[in-house]
């Protein structure tokens, strides 16, 4: 009886095991022929439109009978969801990827949409995620960060009597030594302009640093790949010298010294923090993309008007800034579900198109979503209107001025942003030298892009 | 007897072992198969062999290590404080004072609080001292961390243990006690001679839920230090969480240590047990 016992209880495990490792996973092919689906799955990542794609999926589902199951991964959890989903059989049909890295994950799932409609329509073809001519990955954002800052604080600070710079409109600001001097004259006169420091709190708590190790060193990457000609498909791109560093140091200095709290206490300090700061009129400046808005118009209590709100590349003092625009691209990438079956894939891509092509699509994408979309399907009339929006907008069509790619979406993993924030941290208080964060930051490069082979 | 174990077999075990099977015992079978794959979702796992496990021991920054020597630190640390302390309180609220039972229950209390929150509140708690005493706050230095996440520990499991230790004391004969008090024990020696080797079994049950809980905090060191600075506050299941998302290939290496870390916990927990046991005495 109880070897019996053993033998089934053996035997369930072992069988068990087996399905657990080796299952198989069924690839169908896509032909233009087959029956579309009636109903898909959309795993979405931006919470803060969760309601407005229940929206639209019920919209959608009116016109044409198809069923969106729009399903959210909480902030800052997409992967963890996204693994976890796709095991199961009700893997989402759509998903995204943030570019090539994320590709890397997942490309036993990326489809491929080079003959799709949506891909068809992109407006620069340079900014999907392709492999040897394939696209898997089409951009349905484009997005741009740079200094928000407060017009009406700004004005007051031209506008004094005691100021000691020679600068009288923020037209002038177009270099970093202009920046320097003008951010540091504010912080003597931060009393009579009713403000607890130039800029935000830099958020240095772990998980909210982005804004620095990711967003911030784009520059400096950007700045060295493009000063030797790196093939940004290559493997040049694994190995990183931080030529640019002192760059990196200047404005990262500029932030964390002229701020609206000591620079030894930025380790609790949150994006909501600053943003908050930003909103009340505790600070004139903030580095942040036009996605904050939404967090600007909502803070209680909020003294910033729409029209104050004005963008500023980030100068870190490089030859030749003055061309400098914001850094604008995508970290946002729709991929199609291959495996999952050719008429749900025929449905995820018809959906898409729908979104980015009808009018009642549009509508909620330029309107509701707020999103600048890179498809010519969209006529200049129809862009969102939110004031980061539209700055992003204007600097994108400025003549004379360069746009800054999203070069950070080559950063090795998230361990090496993780480690470089912390070190970040340990800077600001005064436990590291910079020195030993771009040593870390040479060395977690390199190492990094070695683990994920 | 063995008769009707075979006929009853079905009705009473299989329903409790075919859920236990499925909800414990394979779930952990895949998870010690997937520590030896690659593996994007748990359905798309390809063999790697002991690839993942050299990757663990051949880290140039020996995060894992580091990881264990704090969590283990730590462990000690909080063992001998939660116990002691819980023990002295369980002893002071025996003793029929007035108010004995609200006491009990203020000291419950924090055991029914989430550790998130808990890690955010004691945050807010110590940082506000920092700020005053050293212009800082807790991510400045792993001793701060350490002793944040100590104190925030003692205030969770203090109150749990301490309910375990009363129901000891409570169950010790009175007569035992009179007996000592007649033949002239001094209160010292009728504490080492009688009361703790009569509350042994709540010793042992009470050093190894701290054991356990301490080695395998996670919550509680997220939300109060995420590891700050760098990564020297990082407890061993921070750790395996943060390899697990932190690189792109790498969920098999964060899965090789949670079975890593299964075998240690596996092995103290049996190690205490089986040498606290042995100093119980019979009732």
């Amino acid at each position: 009886m109880m070897k019996n016992l053993k033998k089934i209880i053996a035997l369930t495990l072992a069988s068990l095991f087996v399905i657990g490792i080796f299952t198989a996973c069924g690839k169908t092919d896509t032909g233009d022929d087959v029956e579309s689906a009636k109903q898909i799955r959309y795993l979405n990542f931006k919470p803060e439109v969760a309601d407005i794609y229940q929206e639209i999926a019920a919209k959608y589902e009116e016109e044409t009978g198809v069923k969106v199951i729009v399903e959210t991964a909480a902030n800052n959890t997409y992967e963890q969801t996204l693994m976890s989903k796709m095991a199961t059989d009700e893997a989402p049909t759509i998903f995204q990827i943030n570019g090539p890295k994320g590709y890397l994950n997942w490309k036993d799932y990326c489809a491929d949409l080079t003959d799709s409609e949506i891909y068809n329509h992109l407006t620069d073809k340079s900014l999907a995620v392709t492999v040897d001519g394939k696209a898997y990955g089409v951009p349905y954002v484009v997005e741009g960060y740079g200094i928000i800052y407060n017009k009406a604080i700004m004005d007051k600070y031209f506008a004094l009597d005691n100021k000691a710079t020679k600068y009288t409109s923020m037209d002038e600001i177009n270099n970093f030594a202009a920046l320097k001097e003008v951010v540091e004259d504010m912080q003597k006169n931060k009393d009579a302009l009713g403000i607890d420091g130039v800029f935000a709190s830099t958020s240095l708590k772990s998980g909210e640093d982005w804004r620095w190790q990711t967003h911030l060193a784009n520059l400096p990457v950007y700045q060295e790949f493009k000063a030797n000609n790196v093939d940004l498909t290559s493997d040049e791109t694994k190995t990183l010298k931080f030529d640019y560093a002192d760059n990196f140091k200047n404005i990262f200095d500029l932030y964390i010294n002229n701020s609206t709290v000591d620079s030894s206490k930025l380790g609790t300090k949150t994006v909501n923090d600053s943003m908050a700061e930003f909103a009340l009129e505790k600070c004139a400046m903030v580095q942040n993309g036009n996605w904050a808005w939404g967090q600007i118009s909502e803070v209680k209590g909020n003294k910033v008007k729409a029209e104050n709100v004005k963008y500023l590349p980030i100068y870190t003092g490089v030859d030749g800034e003055e061309s400098q625009g914001l850094c604008i691209g995508t970290e946002n990438f729709f991929c199609v579900n291959s495996q999952a079956s050719a008429g749900e894939q025929k449905a995820a891509k018809d959906f898409i198109y729908w979104l980015y092509s009808s009018k009642t699509g549009k509508d909620y994408v330029t309107n509701k979503l707020g999103f600048i979309a890179p498809f010519d399907t969209f006529e200049d009339n129809e862009k969102p209107t939110d004031p980061l929006a539209k700055e992003v907008l204007l600097w994108m069509n400025k003549d004379g001025i360069n746009t800054v790619p999203w070069n950070f979406t080559l950063f090795p993993s998230q361990t090496f942003k993780d480690d470089f924030g912390a070190a970040l941290l340990q800077y600001a208080q005064g436990t590291k030298t910079f020195d030993e964060v771009k040593e870390l930051v040479v060395n977690e490069w390199a190492s990094e892009s070695a683990a994920i082979e | 007897m063995n008769k009707s174990l075979k006929k009853y077999f079905p009705v009473f075990v299989l329903p409790t072992l075919i859920a236990f099977i499925i909800a414990f015992v394979a779930p952990f079978i895949m998870g010690v198969g997937l520590s030896f794959t690659k593996f994007t979702t748990v359905t798309n796992a390809q063999f790697v062999g002991l690839d993942n496990y050299i990757k663990i021991f051949t880290d140039p920054n020996h995060d894992f290590l580091n990881a264990l020597i704090f969590t283990t630190l730590f462990t000690i640390v909080s063992i001998i404080t939660v116990n002691i302390i819980a023990f002295s309180l369980a002893m002071l609220l025996t003793r029929k004072m007035k108010g004995t039972n609200f006491f009990r229950s203020v000291f419950f209390l924090p055991n029914l609080i989430g550790g998130i929150v808990l890690g955010y509140i004691w945050q807010l708690l110590i940082n506000g001292v920092l700020d005053m005493l050293v212009n800082s706050d807790i991510t400045k230095s792993s001793t701060y961390g350490f002793w944040g996440l100590v104190i925030l520990n003692n205030w969770q499991l203090i109150g749990y243990m301490m309910v375990i230790y009363i129901a000891g004391i409570q169950n010790i004969p009175g007569d035992l006690i009179e007996a000592a008090a007649i033949d002239g024990a001094s209160k010292t020696k009728t504490l080492f001679k009688i009361t703790i080797p009569m509350v042994m079994p709540s010793i042992t049950i009470c050093m190894f839920l701290t054991l356990t809980n301490s080695f395998k905090m996670f919550d509680q060191n997220l939300a109060l230090t995420g590891g700050a600075p760098g990564k020297s506050t990082q407890m061993l299941a921070l750790d395996i969480y943060k390899t697990f998302y932190g690189r792109i290939g790498w969920a098999g290496v964060g899965q090789a240590k949670a079975v890593i870390f299964f075998i240690i916990v596996a092995l103290i927990a049996f190690l205490q047990l089986r040498a606290t046991r042995s100093k119980e005495v019979e009732q």
